[in-house]
């Protein structure tokens, strides 16, 4: 059996006083789709942004592949691994078949592998062709996002980081981009690492969910263990609010019916 | 055409290409440092405060003193690199000019700079970084990209006041469009001040207008707006040089160097001159309107091959002597010294003496009963003086000044045109007058005389720079000027220039001196 395709072992970030994260250890297996759950301030973001190298840990170590992520910050590395964030930042000066094309000219593909991964790459994230000329101030926030997961996915990655991708759309959009996306992590293979305050979120999209408070790991377990319960109170009360909302919008179904 | 409209048109392509040169060469040198210099402000605060304290500390430097700093410096400088590596710097004209020009330019282009730079959208860093570039990618791909519009306006301010500054490299010896606003306040012909003022701003605004198109193709991402302003500027910059690019190969005629300081008499002694050696087969460039102390330091050094300076100027300030020993004893002592100490070859006096002499109205003088400076002491409390730009830092103002204790109730200092200007009409009482000026006569002033002897004789003397000592064209050219113009003919040279109406151009007054003199 392969190992772990990305392990945290014993990984420390400060910020001045402040222990962002404190001691987490996390092994993830491949092919698996992980929520990284927390409130803000609760370290996740920091941890996710050590294995790509974007935050250097100050202590612990990260294998990625089985490869030690090295503690300088490494391009080369990022290359290997799609990375898609709220803002999404999409380069204002270029094209959208320019900003999905970017990873690939990083790798040094020709024009000719290029261009059919262009195409190929909006047909995926549901985009028509036609956007690929046009710059992203033209884009609604929703296609936006599609660009930027077309991005990431680009140049062929294994591994795909995500912080918070979807936060900044409206719901519809949002949980239609969230299962187009968990559809592609299932057709292309993907090993997903996704942070996220949303409970909803996690528990629709993710196999297994890894629960921090600050800095460090509170539960790692399925959705649905965790919704059968948990010893940690804070754990069983994060839980206790989608519980709420579902009896709440089945009664409010039942009355109208 | 009025006539000094048509010959100012003639010296266009001279000064403009001269400008064009200068003003281009400083803002790409200026973008050659200011450019990397902002990327690695942007990136670090310890060198961002440095940096933009300096560039911000040199813009409060006058541009004028700016200019003239780098003289001294690149004098400095000099006696550093020759001894060690046999280099002299050429201390006037192009260099300083260049140099000051280049750190006058950086200002706009470092702080635009890093404001472009550290104004780039954190979200869009975050992402150059997230899809695996190298720092250097992501500075050309994202960061300047995204930059370049902020960027060219700061180009754009640069290239402006580029422009404009340019034309003060014109007392440092660099020709430029200033050249017509200096002789043109000198003279008081307004028509070249104007023009000067005109053509400097019509070469800034273009020079803008095509940066703005640059700009605009950056900001709207429109390449034919890029390339047609790029295309404009190269083709204007090219059109401008071609006239000064001269193709001289092993035939070209010997190029000789008048100078000349920013009075009206220098341009006509500098005038005919050039006209003289033209007449013997040889080019001619001039450099006019040297500062006092520089034009001899141009001489010195090679920079000008000839020029005319006053005995009691070049005792005073290059001999660094107070006493007076008496006009011949001066003539031979300095003819000796300068020879010795320099190899400057003083080749003789032109036979009229512009000293520097107390002047006012004569119904005043006449009113107070002033004839001499012992009597002028006496009255000097009540009385203003106005002396041009330099009398009043000279050694002979020091000596008049301790002769006859003089102590005035005001003091003033005006460019020499309005000195006069201030006399006649009563702003000044006594003004720091030239002997030779063709306006003593003309305003019916009258010079005190000077009992004690304080101030030193003022013969007009030729000198020939040292590599030219042996110069046989050039000695032949100068040597029958030589005791051949009284000061009667010379302050009438003067006035034809100097007065209001029927102005004569320095270059007419010469040519009129000439057929006087029967040369």
């Amino acid at each position: 059996m392969p190992g772990p395709i990305i392990e945290l072992k014993g990984v420390v970030k400060r910020y001045g006083q402040l222990e962002a994260v404190a001691g987490v250890s996390l092994a993830i297996e491949p092919g698996t789709f992980t929520a990284l759950l927390g409130g803000s301030g609760s370290g996740k973001t920091t941890a996710l942004k050590t294995i790509n190298g974007l935050v250097v840990p100050e202590a612990g170590e990260i294998f990625v592949q089985g490869e030690r992520v090295p503690t300088e910050s490494g391009p080369g590395l990022r290359r290997r691994i799609g990375y898609v964030f709220q803002e999404v930042g999409l380069f204002p000066h270029m094209t959208v078949a320019e900003n999905i094309a970017v990873g690939p000219r990083l790798a040094g593909w020709d024009n000719a592998r290029i261009a059919p991964r262009v195409a190929e790459l909006l047909e995926l994230v549901a985009l028509p062709p036609d956007v690929g000329g046009r710059l992203p101030a033209a884009l609604s926030g929703g296609q936006r996002q599609r660009v930027g997961v077309a991005r990431a996915l680009a140049a062929e990655p294994k591994i795909m980081l995500m912080d918070e991708p979807f936060g900044a759309l409206d719901p519809v959009t949002r949980d239609q981009l969230g299962r187009d996306y968990r559809a592609l992590h299932e057709s292309l293979g993907l090993t997903t690492l996704m942070v996220t305050h949303d409970v909803w979120e996690a528990l629709l999209l993710a196999d297994r969910i890894v629960v921090m408070h600050q800095g460090r790991v509170l539960a790692d377990a399925t959705p649905a263990a965790l919704l059968a319960g948990h010893p940690d109170e804070r754990v069983r009360a994060l839980m206790e609010t989608p519980r709420r909302q579902v009896d709440r919008v089945r009664e409010l179904a039942g009355e109208s019916l | 055409m009025d006539p000094r409209i048509a010959a100012a048109w003639a010296l266009l392509p001279g000064y403009l290409g001269q400008h064009v040169l200068l003003s281009a060469s400083a803002l790409l040198l200026g973008l050659a440092i200011s450019l990397p210099l902002a990327v690695a402000a942007s990136r670090s605060a310890v060198v961002r405060w440095p940096s933009l304290l300096v560039a911000s500390l040199v813009q409060t430097i006058p541009s004028l003193a700016l200019l003239a700093l780098f003289y001294p410096l690149l004098l400095a400088l000099s006696s550093v690199t020759k001894p060690a590596f046999g280099l002299t710097l050429p201390s006037l004209g192009f260099l300083p000019s260049l140099l000051a020009l280049t750190l006058y330019s950086m200002l706009p282009i470092l702080r635009n700079g890093v404001a472009g730079l550290t104004g780039v959208d954190p979200a869009i860093v975050e992402a150059a970084r997230g899809v695996g570039m190298t720092d250097r990618q992501r500075l050309f791909q994202v960061e300047l990209p995204l930059a370049a519009p902020v960027i060219m306006a700061g180009v754009r301010t640069a290239a402006v006041w580029t422009i404009g500054a340019a034309t003060l490299a014109t007392p440092v010896g660099q020709t430029s469009l200033g050249n017509y606003i200096f002789s043109g306040l000198q003279t008081e012909n307004w028509v070249y001040v104007l023009f000067g003022c005109g053509a400097s701003a019509a070469l800034a605004m273009a020079a803008d207008q095509l940066l703005g198109l640059i700009e605009r193709g950056m900001a709207e991402r429109s390449r034919w707006q890029v390339w047609a302003g790029g295309a404009g500027l190269i083709a204007g910059t090219l059109i401008a040089l071609a006239p000064i690019i001269s193709f001289g190969g092993a035939g070209a005629p010997a190029r000789y160097v008048v100078g000349a300081k920013n009075f009206s008499e220098q341009y006509i002694l500098a005038e005919l001159i050039a006209d003289r050696l033209q007449h013997a087969g040889a080019t001619v460039e001039r450099k006019e309107d040297l500062g006092s102390t520089f034009a001899y330091s141009a001489l010195k050094t090679g920079a000008v091959d000839v020029y005319v300076d006053y005995s009691g100027t070049l005792w005073n300030n290059v001999l660094k002597r107070t006493d007076n020993p008496g006009r011949a004893a001066v003539l031979a002592q300095l003819t000796a010294e300068l020879k010795r100490r320099d190899g400057v070859v003083v080749l003789g006096s032109l036979g009229f003496e512009n000293a520097y002499a107390l002047a006012m109205r004569r119904n005043q003088a006449e009113a107070l009963h002033i004839k001499t400076l012992d009597d002028l002491a006496a009255h000097a409390g009540q009385l203003t003086f106005g002396a041009d730009l330099e009398f009043l830092s000279r050694p002979e103002w020091t000596s008049v000044k301790t002769a006859y204790g003089l102590k005035f109730a005001k003091t003033a200092e005006y460019q020499p045109t309005f000195m006069y200007r201030a006399l006649t009409s009563g702003q000044a009482d006594v003004i720091s007058a030239f002997s030779s000026d063709g306006r003593i006569a003309a305003d019916d002033l009258v010079v005190l005389d000077d009992p004690r002897h304080a101030l030193p004789p003022y013969d007009a003397v030729v000198l020939v720079t040292p590599k030219r000592a042996n110069d046989a064209r050039l000695l032949g050219v100068l040597r029958p000027l030589i005791g051949k113009i009284d000061v009667t003919a010379m302050r009438a040279a003067n006035l034809t220039v100097d007065r209001d109406a029927d102005k004569a151009s320095p270059a007419q007054a010469a040519k009129a001196l000439e057929a006087k003199l029967g040369l």
